[in-house]
Order: C-alpha cells, then structure tokens, then sequence
C-alpha cells in the first residue's frame, strides 16, 4: 500500500539509548505491506502529528523493527509510543542496499550514529549467508559510548556467527570505554578487504559518509561499489512532492541507497 | 487522438452553444473571466463571462489589463493561474483518520468524487504544461489516482496564440502559439470585416461529438487563411527568448556561477514564480487534528522550493541561502527536470517573468548564465594556451 498508511501494533519498544528507541511493528489487521528489503523505507505515521520516512533496521516474517532518533515532532511521537498503540506504515519505498552485488567480495560496511539502524538487516542477511561473501567488516562509529547502538547484538554477532571483524570507535569516549577513540574513517586503516574487490555499504551523517567515501575511494574500491544512504526531507515518498531533490535525483525514487558515482560530484555543491 | 481532424467555424452564438453543451454534459466549465483587474480561471455559466474586449499588457513585475475595441475573447496572455489550480489543486485531502478509545487506528482514503471538467482556452503553452503535470504526476511508478482522474475526465478546448504578450518565449522553448495535440477541440479567434468567428478544429472523438452537435459553418478557405496567418504572425511576435543553447547542458555546468549571487540580491524568495508556473507541482503535508483529538486528517498543499523549510531536515535546511533556492528553482525546471521526467519543466508562458514582484526575468537570467559560462571557457583556453 501506498497511498493510506497501514495500520501496526507496537508489539515491542526497546529504548537503544537516552534519545534513540526500536519500534517493532505488526499489522494489525489482515492488511500487511509488501516484504521490505534491507535498505528500503516505510513512510511512519504518527497519528495526528505527521508522517517521516524511515528505513527499516529489521525485516521478519511479519513484523518491522524501526530504530527512531527523537529529532522531530513525529519522531519525538513514535520514540514514545507504548505497546498496544497503533502506528501507520506506507512502503516499502526506495532502493535497497542490493547485497547481491557483493557476491564473492569483501564487504566494508560502515556507519555512523543511527546509520547502523540501516544497515543492521544488511549485515543479518550477509551473516546468514557468510560463505557468500569475502571477508565482513562492521565498522561502527558513535559519539559517546552510550549513543552506541545495538551494542549487546553487535557483541552477538561476532561472538556466534563465522567470522565478522568488528570495530567501534567513539567521539567522546566515557571513562569506562577501552575502545577506539575518533573518527570512524580511521578504522579503515585496520579493516580487512582488498579494495579492487570490495563493496562498501555507508550510512550515518553527510559530512561522515563524504569522508568515509574519499577514503574508500582513496584505498581503490571503485566508486559504484561504494553504496550510500543519503537523507532528505521527504513528503510523499512517490516522486510527486519534490522535496527529496539532490540534482536530479529523487532520494525516495533513486535512493535513498544510491552509487557514490552518481552523487559524488552534486554533494561536492555546497547547499544543492 | 483521432487521425481526423474536423474543421468548422463558430460564431459567437456557437461559443455560447459550446460553453451550453459542455455544462448539459454535467460539466463544470472553466475558462478565462476579468476579475479584480486580472484574467482568472473561473468557472464560467456561459459564454458571456469570457473577457471579450480585454486585453492585457504585461512586463517583467508588470501586469495591466486593457479594453480592446475589436471585442476579441482571447487576446490575452497568460494570467496569474494556470490549469494547475484545478487539476493540481492548492488544497487536497488525502486521508482522515480514526483512533478509537482502545488505541486503534483506522485510515480511510479520501474518495471523494472528482469533478468532471472542461476548460476552454487553453493556450498551447499550458497544454504542454498539462502534458508536462501529466508525466510528472499521473505517470510513473505512483501514479496520483486523483490527479489521474480529474485529467482522464478533462475536455480541453484549446485557444490558438494571436496576441502573445511582451513576457512570452514559447517559442524558444520548442512550443508556440499553435495547437498540435493534446486537446478535443482547438479555437482560433479571428477578427477582420468578415466577422468576429473561430475556426475550431476536433483533437479527439469527444471532441467530434460535441461539435457535431453544435451550431457552425464550413470552414471556409478565407477563415482558414486568416487564422493561419494570424497564428504564424505570432510565432514571430514573442515579446522574449531563452538563448539558443542547451540549457540543460548550461545549468549542469553552472552550478557553481557567481550570477546566481546576482540574482539571490534581487529575488526575495517570496515563491511567486512556483505559485504561478504552470509546471511547478510541489507540494507538502500538514495533519490537521479537531478538538477531541480522535480524527486526524492529512492535507496535501502547493509548497515552493524557496521556501526554507522546504529542504528542512533535523540538522537544518540543505538549502538556506536564497542563491540556492532559486539555483534549484532555475536548474530543476530547465535542467534537472529532463532526467526526472523526460522534457524540460519550462513552457516559455512568462508568467513567473510577469508576476515576480521584482521582474526578475527568467531569459535573461539564463542568458547572464551563459555569457558568464563563455567567458569563463574562453579564459580557461587562453590560460591553456598560454602554458
């Protein structure tokens, strides 16, 4: 469906940190939507307060889960729904992450802040199918070590599926932290990947995946091998309300995971 | 579209005869009317509301209207609406929704049914404007049902360019004042001592059968060169022109131009330009809530791309300055638009010329973006050169 919202049950709320919480979502009647893929968006809708797009973190048989960051009047709305409530979804929208371009090749998947929520279904599916691919790398930036996402899972993955090499860093690190400190392109330096066979996967904030990206790029992975999701405001999701422009492309259309050669050159202008 | 194309000449009785069958069809007719010193869209009751003897001269920030002896019905140019205003309309209704004492959410689509329209004297610079909306909205992966609906159920009547106004530039847009397609009947005004009359032409099979039902004359050799003469003399008579480059290609290389500095000191990002444009179909959404806060509805309404809030994301606007509003205002409708939606987003109907407050002139604005792109290769051969 994508002209009214469908209706969903919260069925679970997991608060991720102090401003962060992961709705999972199940229809709650007979009509449920199309099956997403990892990468893909619902437009959420917060009744009586407004619709935002967001991508979905986890994709089960029936149910969604979407990591919300409370940044907005709606995603303020969804980040303090309980279960029992009821949410509307439209989608799936956009493209999706495509894993299947990343048969027989490394995979570097780096993120920034809330950007793992995109890409947390991504790395499911490549660990459920590990002999598909090359090696994995997770490199997972924060800015403090309680922003950091999914930290009990990302601590599963590693532990139980073949091997994932994982790295986190933070911007500000707490006195408890023993990681990593600064920014998540320096971790590229200790990633494991051979970059003429390489895909990179890459979401978090504009100014982290241009510098992520020039560093990949920089290291010889081929720029339509470097897959990003960019965001923009969003009205419709159809191509109808125009607010998602970069250029020509329409990020609910195009995107929102698009090649880094086709956005390279319009996030080089300032303000476009 | 038929092959066929049936000719006749309508008098004024059969104008009145047309606006008449239209409305016993269950129609609502729309066509031009004088109101509040303007050509506006309204819904008309008969013939005798058309602007018969007026004129209008209009300039860039400058727009009069101008009794005409000749009592002509169609020697205006474009006002200060396009057909947009009903097919694409301000304000729409999406859904409304229910949430129910235990939570529950209900979401209902708004179907409510769409008006059955017929506009007359449409200008072929807005049919191209309409097939432009078309691809835009009714085409696609998403359709726009309602959109669809009011554009599948639209009889057009289009009115042949004789008068083209000082801001017009169809012409270099690849249009002009004749109608080629995409209308059921076709009207060319003619004026001389044979008469006031129209030679109107059939587009479609609806079109067909509503003239055949209409009181009119053969057409006859004279009348057919008179508005043929008359139509070929305004392609000459544009009050403007786009310069002759790709401006699609210009706009790409452009981006980074100090001219749009130049302009973004006159433009006041008031929007006007998007209001008006016959293309410009952006739009936005509101939720609306009553008091006991159980039914919510969702409102679609024309947004424009200068408006700040427009580009809004948590962080702040992609886009704050006015240099960069109106660089995507300008690059989106003669640049971007292609790779979107197949054609450029420009008709060349002048009207955001005509109605920005301060007369900046689209033209001229893309002629100021070529000179500044010429001077900036040729230095960079000389510099070539030069090493």
């Amino acid at each position: 469906m994508n002209d009214v919202p469908v209706p969903y049950q919260v069925t679970g709320v997991r608060r991720e940190s102090a401003d962060t919480v992961s709705l999972t979502l199940a229809p709650a009647g007979e009509e449920a939507l199309e099956p997403f893929a990892p990468g893909q968006f619902a437009m959420v809708y917060a009744f009586g307060v407004g619709e935002i797009p967001v991508s979905v973190s986890r994709i089960g048989r029936r149910e969604l889960v979407h990591t919300v960051r409370s940044v907005g009047a709606v995603s303020a709305a969804l980040c303090a729904l309980r279960p029992g409530s009821q949410v509307g979804l439209r989608g799936p929208f956009g493209t999706g992450w495509g894993l299947e371009r990343a048969a027989g090749q490394d995979i570097v998947v780096v993120t920034g802040g809330i950007g793992l929520a995109p890409l947390r279904p991504l790395v499911l599916a490549a660990l459920a199918a590990r002999r598909a691919y090359g090696r994995l790398n997770l490199l997972v930036g924060s800015r403090t070590p309680e922003d950091l996402l999914y930290a009990d899972r990302i601590r599963a993955w590693v532990d139980s599926h073949g091997p994932l090499h994982c790295q986190v860093t933070v911007d500000r690190p707490s006195p408890a932290w023993w990681g990593h400190v600064g920014l998540v392109t320096t971790l590229l330096n200790s990633a494991l990947f051979t970059p003429e066979n390489t895909t990179a996967y890459v979401c978090g904030p504009e100014p982290m995946i241009r510098a992520t990206a020039r560093d990949l790029l920089h290291r010889g992975v081929r720029p339509e091998r470097i897959r990003v999701s960019l965001e923009r405001n969003m009205r419709c999701a159809t191509g109808h309300c125009g607010h998602c422009q970069l250029g020509g492309v329409l990020m609910c259309l195009d995107g929102p995971v698009i090649g880094w050669d086709r956005v390279e050159s319009l996030l080089a202008v300032r303000e476009l | 579209m038929t092959n066929s194309t049936t000719t006749a000449v309508l008098d004024r009785d059969g104008l009145s005869a047309l606006v008449q069958a239209l409305a016993a069809q269950g129609r609502t007719v729309v066509g031009p009317t004088v109101r509040d010193g303007a050509v506006v869209l309204a819904e008309i009751a008969s013939a005798d509301d058309l602007p018969f003897g007026w004129g209008t001269e209009v300039e860039a920030g400058r727009y009069r209207l101008v009794p005409r002896d000749d009592g002509a019905v169609f020697a205006h140019t474009a006002g200060p609406q396009s057909w947009k205003t009903y097919l694409h309309p301000q304000r729409e209704r999406l859904w409304s929704a229910e949430r129910a004492a235990d939570g529950h959410l209900s979401v209902t689509e708004d179907g409510s049914e769409q008006p059955s329209y017929a506009f007359l004297g449409v200008r072929p610079c807005d049919l191209r404007a309409i097939a432009i909306q078309d691809r835009v909205l009714a085409g696609g992966r998403y359709p726009d049902r309602g959109y669809r609906e009011r554009r599948t159920g639209a009889f057009l009547i289009a009115a042949e360019c004789t008068e083209p106004g000082a801001t017009c530039f169809c012409v270099s847009m690849g249009g002009g004042p004749a109608a080629d397609s995409g209308f059921d009947l076709a009207l060319t005004e003619v004026l001389d001592r044979a008469g006031h009359r129209f030679l109107v032409r059939t587009g479609s099979e609806a079109g067909e059968e509503v003239l055949s039902g209409l009181p009119r004359h053969p057409a006859d050799a004279h009348t057919r060169n008179a508005a043929r003469t008359a139509v070929d003399a305004a392609r000459d008579r544009m009050g403007r022109a786009m310069p002759p480059v790709d401006l699609r290609a210009l706009m790409g290389e452009s981006l980074e131009a100090d001219r749009w500095d130049d302009v973004a000191a006159r433009c006041l990002t008031c929007g006007n330009c998007t209001m008006v444009c016959p293309t410009c179909f952006c739009t936005t959404t509101e939720e609306v809530t009553d008091l006991t806060g159980d039914h919510a509805e969702r409102w679609q309404h024309w947004d424009s791309c200068f408006d700040v809030d427009f580009s809004h994301l948590h962080g702040g606007p992609v886009r704050a300055s006015a240099r960069s509003r109106y660089r995507q205002w300008l690059t989106h409708k003669l640049s971007t638009w292609y790779e979107q939606f197949g054609s450029s987003g420009c008709v060349g109907c002048g009207r955001c010329v005509t109605w920005c407050p301060v007369g900046i002139d689209i033209t001229e604005e893309a002629a100021a973006l070529h000179d500044e792109l010429t001077d900036r290769l040729r230095r960079e051969k000389q510099k070539e050169t030069e090493r």
